[in-house]
């Protein structure tokens, strides 16, 4: 493979392109449509961090009042994940609410398998977003397909009557209204605005540490006018999330030149083909990082490329591939940061890649930590507690 | 690699009336005017297409049979092409705007609601994922993760399944104390799960291609509906 020099997320000069590129702000007709009677915007509650898209609209980001959408693959395979943000939203003693009445958003499936349709998929979105209304906080998407797929929903219910139309109908009998977010926001977006606190916060020094990072797909390439970006982080040339946040932790952000790459996931590949999956992921982005930044880490922001990217190593091992480099998301390690334990709220034990040398590096005794998980998991097996509490968790 | 055939009337057992009505099921999708504007040619989603690097796969090829209507060709492409891609919509920077990764949704989407032999083949063995979402309102599970079921993950995977109850338990997000779904869901919520596949036909959707699995999700559901008091579930 051809390996080209390549330059790091601070030293290249270019600007955002304000006026190129066409852009898809719906702002205007979303509230239009609010006006004509459609559907009630649910508007971004306060306070908020204004963030740059691609091509310079300010993008509104919640700070509290958050209604989590959670991930089914983060929540159910990589639960650390989402430990982790909501670690940070109670660690900064910010209210925010997790549902029992969120289901997936099922665009896994639908990518997978195509066993549904438009108006299945809207109404699910929908419905989601209803019930965050009727609570009274604004939806926070932990996943990257979630996200990508409800702005591709939003972006279709506002140029089809017609399926306005039938999601309208369908919300009618469940007796919800049709209500759409004024902004859809991806939770790497809430880390990346409140970095500079978290970086306030920091308790662990990073600046030893080198990281590549992996943008998900669905994050940037789905609607990609939405997507943060910051002339100081590629010279927004790529989008800032992830990045932004690694620097403001005084990480060292390495660059590869397949960072525009998928990880393998595929949908139905991880599930049913995962011979894909582990070749792309192996030997496309794992074996390119470490032979070209010899990072310490990778970190990413999406429910499947954790999955992919951390879960391909062990087949890559057996063929004497460059792979061993843990994989993490954004939250666990601005929550690593901020001196989250890394076994009860990172859960590090159910990633796949050998951290331990990453933990060590960091001065963290891992072995001790283990030993203080294992005290908790003692506690619920003999009975003492029933689950680990946050307290718990301490 | 599996060398993709292309020759003409490959499939001459499909007559050229399907194929053109199966074109047209597509292009009649509300989707189709934003997701193809026409075709360069070019070979920039190649460039950018994950599935292109390891199978016979191109989306140009895609993108180039649907602008040029060969219904002949896009015909084949369903039966042994569509099902490669990854769907990560790299593609989508297409210099023409199209979105080959789109066409392809629609082309699948087709597919499934035909029941054509190639979708019934993609989806062997995705019956517990479709039968887990519509039925748990969460896709994936923690109970999932089980050693048969993902043997290139390694020994990690028996030690996640042997610890899974006590592993669940020790997370400190109330909602995540589950193994079957990935987070405690109401009740009354796959009920309306439930109510969303029956109106939007997608129940319809799966009859044709796993009527196996059709008949298993619709049990559960009817018991459930009519203990929530549901009766009727047909809706226009
Ligand atoms: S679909 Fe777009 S990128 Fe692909 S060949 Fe056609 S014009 Fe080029
Ligand atoms: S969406 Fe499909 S065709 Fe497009 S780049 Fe991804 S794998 Fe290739």
């Amino acid at each position: 493979m051809l390996h080209l020099p390549v330059l790091k997320a601070d030293e290249r000069k270019h600007s955002m392109d304000t006026d190129k590129g066409e852009k898809v702000d719906l702002t205007d007709a979303i509230f239009q449509l609010e006006k004509e009677g459609e559907w009630i915007v649910q508007r971004v509650p306060e306070p908020y961090i204004e963030l740059d898209t691609k091509y310079g609209r300010k993008k509104k980001i919640p700070i509290e009042h958050t209604w989590h959408h959670k991930s089914c693959g983060q929540c159910g395979h990589i639960p650390g994940y989402s430990a982790s943000i909501f670690w940070l939203n109670r660690e900064f003693g910010l209210d925010y609410h997790d549902p029992t009445n969120q289901t997936s958003c099922t665009a896994w499936n639908y990518y997978a398998s195509a066993t549904s349709n438009p108006e299945a998929q809207a109404a699910v979105a929908i419905r989601n977003f209803a019930s965050a209304y009727e609570v009274g906080y604004f939806p926070l998407i932990h996943c990257g397909t979630s996200f990508g797929h409800y702005k591709e929903v939003r972006h279709a219910l506002v140029h089809q009557p017609e399926l306005r139309r039938k999601v309208k109908a369908i919300m009618e009998k469940l007796g919800k209204p049709f209500v759409i977010p004024e902004e859809i926001v991806h939770y790497s977006e809430w880390v990346l605005a409140m970095k500079d606190r978290i970086a306030e916060r920091q308790q662990l020094d990073m600046s030893m540490i080198t990281a590549t990072v992996h943008p998900a797909c669905h994050y940037h390439k789905l609607i990609e006018d939405d997507a943060i970006y910051d002339s100081e982080i590629y010279g927004a040339q790529r989008t800032a999330i992830i990045s932004g946040t690694l620097k403001a932790l005084g990480i060292n952000v390495a660059d590869y030149s397949t960072w525009f790459d998928c990880c393998g996931f595929g949908f139905r590949h991880i599930l049913v083909s995962r011979d894909f999956s582990r070749s792309f992921s192996v030997q496309r982005k794992i074996g390119v990082m470490i032979e070209e930044a010899n990072p310490d880490v990778t970190v990413t922001h999406d429910t499947g490329c954790v999955t992919t990217l951390d879960q391909s190593q062990f087949a890559g091992k057996a063929h004497d591939k460059k792979v061993g480099l843990p994989v993490m998301s954004d939250s666990q390690m601005a929550a690593l940061a901020m001196g989250a334990h890394p076994y009860k709220v990172l859960q590090l034990h159910w990633h796949n890649t050998d951290n331990k040398a990453f933990l060590e590096k960091l001065g963290i005794d891992h072995e001790k930590k283990w030993s203080e998980f294992q005290h908790e998991i003692q506690k619920i097996k003999d009975g003492k507690n029933e689950y680990m509490s946050w307290e718990d968790a301490k | 690699m599996m060398a993709l055939d292309l020759s003409q009337n490959k499939y001459s057992d499909v007559s050229m009336e399907e194929k053109d009505r199966l074109f047209a099921e597509a292009k009649a999708d509300e989707r189709w005017e934003h997701v193809l504007y026409g075709c360069y040619e070019c070979g920039i989603c190649v460039a950018a297409c994950p599935s292109a690097r390891f199978y016979d796969f191109s989306p140009r090829v895609i993108a180039q049979a649907v602008a040029r209507e060969d219904t002949d060709l896009i015909y084949t492409l369903m039966a042994d092409s569509i099902w490669d891609c990854s769907q990560c919509f790299s593609c989508d920077r297409c210099p023409r705007k199209n979105s080959p990764g789109q066409i392809i949704t629609i082309l699948r989407e087709v597919s499934v609601k035909n029941g054509l032999k190639s979708a019934k083949e993609a989806l062997q063995g995705y019956g517990r994922i479709i039968y887990k979402i519509m039925l748990t309102g969460t896709q994936v599970s923690p109970d999932m993760l089980q050693p048969d079921a993902f043997p290139d993950w390694g020994t990690h995977v028996y030690e996640i399944a042997e610890n899974l109850d006590d592993w669940r338990k020790a997370l400190p997000p109330e909602t995540l104390h589950t193994t079957e779904t990935s987070w405690v869901i109401d009740d009354k919520t796959i009920i309306e799960l439930y109510l969303i596949w029956h109106m939007t036909g997608v129940m319809d959707l799966i009859s044709g291609v796993d009527e196996g699995l059709y008949d298993i999700i619709v049990d559960v559901m009817e018991e459930r509906l009519e203990e929530a008091g549901y009766d009727d579930v047909t809706f226009d």
